[in-house]
């Protein structure tokens, strides 16, 4: 029982990275009708939004300090980030410490724009020409997003830690009544978990009750209609482009603790987010984060010791094959409409 | 397959006379055009080892040199891969992002036939295209049943599953993370000399690693075994494709990639020819695959890795899907890349513009040095980005576009022709 407990809580937060990366995918598919496989890499520039701030927040300039001296007994140089000047040595190393935190404030009004440029720039001309275009050439974009990030970051993975409040675990099996140290969670996979529940709440209640929101679920369900009644629907999915491309980059951000972000994060986890909206069923955005904490836990689930013993490597395979599965017996997903892209 | 898709069969093949030169002449089955292609390939490939190394040995531009045996091997073997790919993708419109499965299970049957039987490639390349070709009839069978994006992902997903399942649970059969390699231990029950000594990849003794080099003064050419007989495995290949293409059958996927549901309302049952399709292209792979431990007998699980399967697609894409000689030439444009663009360092490049003022040479290589040597793959996304958006038909239509526009230049009136020209599907 509390293994079962530790492997959902465990699956938790893999899951809501899919459901995020998942959510995006779908927004985008649902208003613009474009298979976005560059979605990987936005979920990865995301992450090095996060990399980038740390980078800012700790540019350094070399001062001497005669206080201290090192081991030939010179004055020690010492480097001491230009933030410290500003805002002084304790709020500057606060900043810091929470610069991941710190990036989503960062990362949203960048990734909106990186969305819509690439919107405008690009997907724009695709929208008349097949899915299988569409797929090409955002796979194209991918690897050119990601080979300038490996230019500019180098290939090795750039640790990214959590603020220090959140570096511990939390043990979740007393509050249920196990033993102590049964089931301990780290805190920061709570904090993730919790975040994308903050930001999927978001993204619905912005289409649910604003007007934005509901002249895109309008465009969504039938995009001519709309521009027949003098709506510039065109101009709005831009902007839920951007804001499907900054749902994938806070995914991104908030992930780099739990993984130190690398130029290929986001190719990794791009084929399973198509896997989860697929199976999630394309065009449906409850489909997609239902899909994404589903699969995310049956894969933790799977790589439980006794389910391995039983069905040797279910773990690697799992999720693949729950797609095959839900493809051939219901084509159109867990929760897709009728009729949307089900052949 | 029933009755009913033998009947349309005939019935399609009266077609492609008007639209293709198929009927023509009969010269090998081909028609003149197609005859020269093959004639063109035929001498570009035995002529590799002259034209792949036109500097001289030891110079400073040695380096671009691509003729030598690794290489020129691979150079014809992703050629197979991608001409395989073509056959499905081209044709279909059916797009595979799980291509790289079969060639790896073609490897892996390759390289067991080599442990258990013999070290003579014979058997290995044979066994590697079976044995792909029945697994990509069971990933065709479950796979085809839908089309589009779900296509794609439904060959992803038994893709990854190859490779994950080779890398954890079959690691008896497939030796997980280190792969397999011919040992001195294997049993090769049909060599005289197993298990005293480690055996050499050969074409009944003549060994595929063997070569003959030529010395024309400074220039030095290689011929090796293993490079001529891939290639000519691989014209072997191309003609099939070729005769493929022109024939009712080919005529057939082409029907299933401009309008599938048209066809269906005709009553014909497209499923067999896609599958075929599949299962053909599947088997090309395989033989990609055998080939390749023909060549390095050695096999790992990251040869499915779903990369791998994005690679073929760019070679086809790159090339052009659809045509004929695209998917070849986009093979050997990014192998090209993969291994010589990629070794080209900043200090080469600072050669190269060394004859520039200083300023203006710093400046040229700071610009140039992102996208060559280690950045290679940055020059190759943008490429085929440029591809996808501008130039759908792939390279080859580039240069029917350039050729065109020669001629046009050359004698101002051609309108005529060059709108014939433009009718002709790319080819």
């Amino acid at each position: 029982m509390d293994a079962l407990i530790l492997q959902i809580l465990n699956g938790l937060d893999k899951g809501s990275a899919y459901a995020l990366i998942a959510l995006g995918l779908t927004l985008i598919f649902g208003t613009l009708g474009v298979v976005n496989f560059a979605h990987g890499a936005l979920f990865m520039l995301g992450a090095f939004c996060a990399v980038t701030l740390n980078r800012i927040l700790t540019l350094s300039h070399t001062v001497v300090d005669e206080s201290r001296t090192d081991f030939l007994g010179n004055p020690m140089k010492v480097d001491v980030p230009y933030l410290f000047d500003i805002v002084g040595p304790d709020t500057g190393a606060k900043l810091i410490e929470w610069s991941v935190p710190l990036s989503i404030l960062f990362a949203i009004p960048v990734m909106i724009l990186i969305g819509v440029v690439m919107e405008r720039g690009l997907i724009k001309h695709f929208y008349k020409r097949p899915h299988a275009d569409q797929i090409l050439v955002t796979f194209g974009l991918a690897i050119v997003l990601q080979e300038v990030v490996k230019y500019f970051y180098g290939a090795n993975p750039i640790p990214t830690p959590a603020p220090s409040a959140f570096s511990g675990s939390f043990d979740f099996g007393v509050l249920l009544g196990f033993d102590p140290y049964v089931i301990i969670y780290p805190y920061w996979r709570l904090v993730y978990f919790a975040f994308a529940m903050v930001v999927i709440a978001a993204v619905f209640a912005f289409l649910q009750f604003s007007t934005f929101g509901m002249v895109v679920r309008a465009g969504m369900a039938d995009r001519e209609t709309v521009g027949l009644l003098g709506i510039n629907i065109d101009r709005r999915f831009t902007i839920m482009f951007g804001i499907a491309a900054a749902v994938a980059g806070l995914a991104g951000v908030m992930y780099t603790p739990i993984n130190p972000p690398n130029y290929h994060m986001g190719m990794d986890f791009l084929v399973l987010s198509f896997v989860v909206v697929v199976v999630g069923g394309m065009g449906s955005l409850p489909g997609a984060v239902l899909a994404g904490f589903l699969l995310g836990i049956l894969e933790s689930l799977a790589s439980m010791g006794w389910v391995i013993d039983l069905i040797p490597g279910i773990n690697q395979i799992i999720i693949y094959l729950v797609a095959i599965v839900v493809l051939l017996t219901r084509p159109r997903g867990l929760m897709g409409r009728k009729g949307v892209m089900e052949d | 397959m029933t009755d009913h898709t033998t009947d349309p069969r005939t019935a399609a093949s009266a077609r492609p006379a008007t639209a293709s030169h198929a009927t023509e002449t009969a010269f090998l089955g081909l028609g003149p055009k197609d005859f020269r292609l093959l004639l063109i390939v035929i001498a570009l490939t035995m002529l590799a080892p002259f034209l792949l190394n036109p500097f001289p040995a030891g110079s400073e531009l040695a380096q671009f040199n691509a003729g030598y045996p690794d290489l020129m091997q691979r150079f014809v073997i992703f050629g197979i891969f991608a001409i395989g790919f073509n056959i499905l993708f081209g044709l279909t419109g059916y797009l595979s992002f799980g291509h790289a499965a079969f060639l790896g299970v073609g490897s892996y049957a390759a390289i067991w036939m080599m442990k258990l039987l013999t070290m003579n490639v014979i058997p290995a390349i044979v066994l590697s295209v079976i044995v792909a070709g029945i697994f990509a009839l069971l990933v065709g069978f479950i796979s085809l049943r839908r089309s589009g994006i779900y296509f794609s992902i439904l060959t992803l997903a038994f893709a990854q599953m190859s490779y994950a399942l080779a890398y954890s649970v079959l690691t008896p059969i497939t030796g997980g993370e280190t792969g397999l390699q011919a040992k001195i231990n294997d049993p090769r029950i049909l060599d005289p000399g197993a298990g005293q000594s480690l055996g050499r990849a050969n074409l009944f003794g003549l060994e595929m690693g063997s070569s003959y080099n030529l010395q024309i003064g400074d220039w030095s050419f290689t011929f090796n075994a293993g490079y001529y007989l891939a290639a000519i495995v691989m014209l072997v290949g191309f003609y099939l494709a070729i005769r493929l293409f022109r024939s009712p059958f080919g005529m057939m996927l082409r029907a299933v990639k401009s309008n599938q549901q048209r066809m269906n309302y005709t009553g014909l049952n497209s499923r067999p020819y896609t599958l075929a399709a599949f299962v053909i292209s599947g088997m090309y792979a395989g033989l990609a695959g055998g080939l390749m431990v023909a060549m390095d007998t050695q096999v790992g699980p990251e040869r499915m890795f779903w990369t791998a399967s994005g690679e073929v697609v760019l070679m086809t894409i790159l090339g052009g899907a659809g045509t004929l000689i695209g998917p070849v030439l986009g093979a050997g444009m990014i192998k090209y890349m993969e291994n010589i663009v990629s070794k080209i360092n900043d200090n080469i490049l600072h050669q190269w513009f060394s004859f520039l003022p200083d300023g203006l040479e710093d400046a040229l290589v700071a610009i140039v040095y992102p996208f060559i040597g280690k950045g290679w793959n940055l020059t190759l996304g943008i490429v085929f980005m440029l591809v996808v958006i501008f130039l759908p038909g792939g390279l080859v239509q580039g240069g029917q576009k350039v050729a065109r526009l020669f001629r046009r230049n050359n004698r101002k009136g051609g309108g005529a022709e060059s709108e014939a020209a433009k009718k002709q599907p790319a080819e």
